[in-house]
């Protein structure tokens, strides 16, 4: 049987034969830990790759954004102080519920790419592995990227990664799943937390990660998923002053132009769009580093005694 | 500079400092309070003593300044000779230096003191008779300070009695480094009134042995709560003596020590300092730390034997345009 | 010091005043004013120490840098620069406009290729040849950039050009080890780098941009600050004297347009700035929707924060250091003092006793703290955000020194009664103008130290050892310096959060901005 007949079966009507009538699920935003509708109380429907309808999408206004970054910033210092082995542990039991909930992502995920089964399963498995491979990094970019300095003089002198605040995220249109973790997991893996906008055309499968996530012990308003109109949420999120950073991930080139000028308002870190050929490909820590602060502190050592001193 | 500057006469001891100034009296009440006290003075980080001391020690001193730092320094040297080969000759030479350091140049300052064992006290004060030239003697087992009290104190009162116009004491730096402060208070106390009224009584704490610059700015106050009209690095019989460093940090205490009850009190970097280089860059720290009230040989001085004639040759060849050479001093 | 011992200490100081100052008449009586000799009046007056002019040579005119050869601009133009300590004319230079930007990006593009596909040991070579020049002529241009920008010999002799030659050395010895700096097997440059930097630091801002730029195969066009653009020119003669291939440095002074024109130009692949944020959002906006990489240093209002058991003798230094070094003139100055209220009035008597001991004039004498501010716009600046601090209520306070005639001067100056709300702890001054304010815990310490958009530096005093790690983990700043203030080293990466900018200078870290990763 063909994917378009189970879409229908999906979606139908009940017959006198028996059939169940389906029960529709309304996506919600996934915003400081609730599930709240669109506060311009504005849907927008999503459709499949054929253009059959697949649900309604909460059309975010830029008071949802603000609320997100809001609900970002609140989270900020509680998941920034966490200690990393915390974080590496909340993003494993991410990927354990993930897993738990294949079947439900590969079939949307099918949906919305256009993709078989098997295909999108295979996308479902490489993000689930994604989430365990930024797990294992929260304890480690640490001891990757800072270190000590040998400066000339009696002092200790260390620098170590900070995450850089709130980041908000604009998702890949294209990759809808695999895309969208492979750009988020590493924004909160060191501490950051994200106001995600997810793919515009295909925003299921991130309104969907967001009840995962809500109970994965991921602390509310750690990741915060908006859908609607990309350029329209994306553009106070560029202006906002309480936003440190922004992955153009999703943008176009004029779009991306247009909010790296927003951005500068207040020097947000600006990830510009690369061209990803591959999702699945294994990626390297620039999505962590991009959104790291160096910090370095300085302490004298000095002698033990006061005899060191000479003239 | 003329010579009689330096060494004019000073306001003879004030009574009132035999003991705890009355303004930080109960400090000293009790052990635990002199404890709590000491240890509740702020710290001191090394690293930012030793750069600031060095740092001053960039300034350049030059043509008029210098020729002031000079006379200056040579005003302030107690001329020192503490050997197990003393001998009233070398004693007699010495004071004969102090009296006039350059027999060729009568401008020259006399030194501010002669600094002897007790047994050398007579002798050197017959050497200096006439002259404004102190004479200074150690006492208190020096330099081990390792004697009970009462030979302690016996040994200051000979000097006394011999005529030392000021007296040279070591605290009982095992007493510090156990704790035992009120041990210390005490035995410093003692020796103060054992001076009299007569003689000024310099504390020494050998800095090198108490290691510690937090331990050093203790002591410091330690010693100025119990009467000390100076304080004093070292004995010169250690490795480690005077240092712009630890000298730096007994200025500014007596400096905040001024500052809290009006009791001035003296300062002697002692040992190590044998070039005018070296001495200028002394006297800069006193000159920017607690200012010209100290830049007097009353409240000043440098216990040295070399030093002088280091001062002398530049002092030679800033009048003459050329370097003087050792020929040209004398050694005594 | 312990609270209890504190209120001792109070104590005592308010029982001497008490005492209708028998105490003070003690000391006055043991002073030696009682017994002053005349020379005592003159106490220990340093005499003038200058350091000699004749060690440099400055030419009347010079011209731009590009492709290994001085040359006029193309329009002809030209600027005098003049000293600050005394608004004699210094030199006249060449004033480098969109013609000369584009004649120097393409003389860097060219020596791009080449540049970029030599072995990295031999760039690493032309790099320790630089550096050693700049050691051997380090006096020289000691006196070049005190004359040029106004600081004290003293800071460019002992801070600025050792840390130049350090850089160079440091940065020597990456050029053929990039493999294992952690950017992935074969890190690749970017191509032409254009570097805007200001006249706080002339010539060590230049290091700081060129020699990572050359260690990792980039070829550069740099442009100095337009007050300052003589030390930059004598550099372009250190690489001529290295034999450093033409067209791999290029030097442009000029003003902003030559800046702007320069961050503009679309065969420039990286860009690097230091100076204002204001400026540096524009540059931000400029490159945004282009390949360029961009990384800025950009201002700052540093908090150093001094707690009640501060060391504090080396906290009032450290505060000194942290404001007053190059006259304030610091991107990431300690301009707010955080003190904790229960010792405040003790620690501003002892910084008022010690900024009486600062020696503003000549900066060419050795004995100088404080020298001339860079230009008669910055010192309008920082005056017109004095009298703004005043007219707003906080308290002046100024060290008692002379101002010599000409030139362009300022006081050390310090504002008390201070609250987060004044502009003088809002508004980056850079000058010698310190903002106190108080807090009563370490979580408001911090939390002011916080409170604002920029994020470059801060200072934490205290004996505490726990406490300057709780604190130092809370502070959004790039630098911390903890019971020590304004260090610098080749090693160490530097650079801000927030408004301060992004991207690090120094260190590893230091070449990521030049590497295509």
């Amino acid at each position: 049987m063909s994917e378009k007949t189970d879409k229908n079966a999906k979606t139908g009507t009940a017959d006198g034969a028996g059939r169940r009538l389906s029960v529709f699920k309304t996506y919600k935003l996934y915003v400081g830990g609730k599930f709240p509708r669109s506060e311009s109380g504005r849907v927008y429907e999503v459709t499949d790759s054929e253009g059959h309808w697949l649900a309604n999408a909460p059309l975010s206004s830029r008071k949802d954004a603000r609320d997100a970054v809001v609900a970002a910033r609140k989270a900020f210092g509680g998941w920034a102080g966490a200690t990393a082995y915390n974080r590496g542990q909340v993003l494993y039991r991410v990927a354990e519920m993930l897993e738990g909930r294949r079947e439900q992502f590969a079939a949307e995920v099918a949906d919305a790419e256009g993709l078989s089964r098997d295909e999108a399963a295979t996308q479902v498995d490489a993000a689930v592995d994604r989430w365990v491979w930024y797990a294992g990094w929260t304890d480690k970019i640490a001891q990757i990227v800072g270190g000590g300095n040998p400066v000339a003089g009696p002092f200790f002198n260390l620098s170590s990664p900070e995450p850089t605040g709130v980041v908000a995220v604009l998702a890949p249109q294209e990759s809808s799943f695999l895309g969208l973790v492979s750009v988020l997991a590493p924004v909160i893996a060191t501490g950051n937390t994200a106001v995600v906008i997810a793919s515009e055309r295909a925003p299921l499968p991130a309104l969907s990660l967001g009840e995962v996530l809500a109970t994965s012990d991921v602390p509310g308003g750690v990741v915060n998923v908006l859908s609607g109109r990309t350029a329209e949420i994306a553009a106070p999120l560029a202006a906002h002053q309480d936003v440190n950073a922004i992955d153009l991930a999703g943008a176009g080139e004029a779009l991306a132009k247009e909010l790296e000028i927003a951005a500068a308002d207040n020097l947000k870190r600006v990830l510009r769009p690369q061209p990803v050929d591959d999702w699945a490909a294994t990626p390297g820590t620039e999505r962590m580093t991009a959104f790291l602060e160096t910090k370095t502190v300085w302490h004298p050592t000095g002698s033990l005694g006061a005899s060191g001193s000479a003239y | 500079m003329s010579s009689t500057a330096p060494t004019s006469p000073q306001p003879s001891p004030t009574p009132e400092r035999a003991g705890a100034p009355a303004a930080l009296s109960d400090v000293t009440a009790s052990d635990g309070a002199l404890r709590r006290f000491l240890h509740g003075l702020p710290g001191v980080d090394a690293v930012g003593l030793e750069a600031r001391a060095a740092s001053l020690g960039t300034r350049s001193i030059k043509t008029t300044a210098k020729a002031y730092a000079i006379d200056l320094a040579i005003s302030m040297v107690d001329l020192t000779t503490l050997e197990g080969a003393d001998t009233p000759g070398k004693v007699r030479a010495l004071g004969a230096k102090a009296v006039r350091p350059d027999p060729t140049d009568r401008t020259a300052p006399a030194t501010a003191a002669v600094c002897v064992y007790p047994d050398m006290v007579a002798a050197a004060k017959e050497a200096v008779a006439g002259s404004a030239v102190k004479v200074a003697s150690v006492a208190t087992a020096f330099p081990a300070g390792r004697a009970p009290l009462a030979v302690k104190l016996a040994d200051v009162r000979e000097a006394v009695a011999a005529g030392a116009d000021e007296i040279d004491m070591v605290i009982d730096r095992g007493a510090f480094l156990a704790g035992n402060y009120r041990k210390v208070f005490d035995e410093i106390t003692a020796v103060k009134e054992a001076c009299g009224a007569s003689a000024r009584l310099k504390v020494i704490f050998e800095t090198g042995e108490l290691s510690t610059y937090d331990n050093i700015r203790r002591a410091s106050w330690l010693g100025m709560l119990a009467g000390a009209d100076f304080i004093k690095t070292s004995t010169g019989k250690v490795a480690v003596n005077a240092t712009p460093a630890n000298t730096l940090l007994m200025l500014e205490a007596v400096r905040d020590f001024r500052a809290q009850t009006g009791v001035q009190v003296g300062v002697k970097p002692a040992g190590g300092i044998r070039t005018t280089k070296d001495a200028v860059k002394f006297l800069v720290l006193v000159n920017e730390t607690v200012g010209e009230d100290w830049l007097d040989n009353h409240w000043f001085r440098f216990g040295a034997s070399s030093l002088l004639n280091d001062l002398l040759m530049q002092r030679q060849k800033l009048a003459t345009g050329r370097y003087s050479g050792p020929d040209y001093v004398t050694v005594d | 010091m312990s609270k209890k011992n504190k209120k001792t200490r109070q104590a005592a100081v308010a029982s001497a005043a008490e005492a209708g100052g028998t105490l003070a008449a003690t000391a006055a009586a043991t002073a030696p004013v009682a017994h002053a000799a005349p020379e005592r009046a003159s106490a220990f007056a340093y005499a003038p120490a200058p350091e000699s002019r004749a060690v440099v040579d400055i030419a009347p005119s010079y011209g731009l840098f590009i492709d290994g050869e001085f040359t006029e601009a193309a329009d002809g133009r030209v600027f005098k620069t003049v000293s600050p300590a005394t608004e004699e004319v210094l030199s006249e230079v060449a004033q480098a406009g969109e013609a000369d930007v584009d004649r120097a990006v393409k003389a860097a593009r060219k020596a791009f290729g080449v540049w970029s596909a030599l072995p990295g040991a031999e760039r690493a070579k032309y790099l320790f040849r630089i550096a050693r020049i700049i050691q051997e002529r380090s006096r020289e241009l000691a006196v070049l950039e005190t004359l040029d920008n106004g600081k004290p010999i003293r800071e460019t002799r002992d801070a600025d050009l050792p840390l130049v030659a350090a850089h160079f050395f440091y940065y020597a010895g990456w050029a053929d080890k990039l493999d294992h700096a952690g950017y992935g097997a074969h890190p690749r440059p970017l191509g032409v780098a254009g570097q805007v930097i200001p006249w706080n630091f002339p010539l060590l801002m230049l290091a700081w941009k060129i020699a990572p730029a050359l260690a990792t195969g980039n070829t550069v066009v740099l442009k100095p600050a337009e007050t300052t653009p003589l030390s930059a020119l004598f550099f372009a003669d250190v690489c001529r004297r290295a034999g450093l291939p033409r067209g791999v440095v290029n030097i442009l002074p000029g003003y902003g347009d030559a800046g702007a024109a320069l961050v503009a130009h679309p065969d420039v692949d990286k860009v690097a700035f230091t100076g204002s944020t204001a400026v540096g959002k524009q540059i931000a906006r400029t490159v945004a929707g282009t390949r360029k990489k961009l990384t800025l240093e950009l201002g700052g209002k540093g908090a150093n924060i001094v707690f009640d058991d501060a060391p504090i003798d080396q906290a009032v230094e450290g505060v000194v250091n942290g404001i007053f070094f190059n006259q304030g003139q610091v991107c990431c100055a300690g301009s707010r003092l955080l003190v904790q209220e229960s010792i405040h009035d003790e620690l501003l008597d002892s910084l008022k006793r010690r900024l009486s001991t600062l020696r503003l004039g000549d900066p060419l004498d050795k004995n100088t703290d404080i020298g001339a501010i860079n230009s008669a716009e910055q010192l309008a600046r920082i005056t017109s955000l004095v009298e703004q601090g005043e007219a707003e209520g906080a308290e002046r306070w100024s060290a008692p020194c002379e101002l010599p005639g000409n030139g362009y001067w300022f006081a050390p100056t310090l504002f008390t009664g201070v609250t987060q709300a004044h502009t003088v702890a809002r508004d980056e001054i850079f000058g010698p103008v310190l903002s106190v304010l108080t807090f009563r815990t370490p979580d408001e310490a911090v939390a002011k130290a916080n409170n604002t958009p920029y994020g470059l530096s801060a200072g934490i005093w205290t004996e505490k050892g726990s406490r300057i790690l709780a604190v130092a983990n809370r502070l959004r700043a790039g630098v911390v310096w903890s019971n020590t203030f304004n260090k610098f080293d080749p090693t160490s990466p530097f650079g801000g959060y927030k408004e301060s900018g992004f991207g690090r200078e120094g260190g590893r870290h230091g070449l990521e901005a030049y590497l295509d990763v």
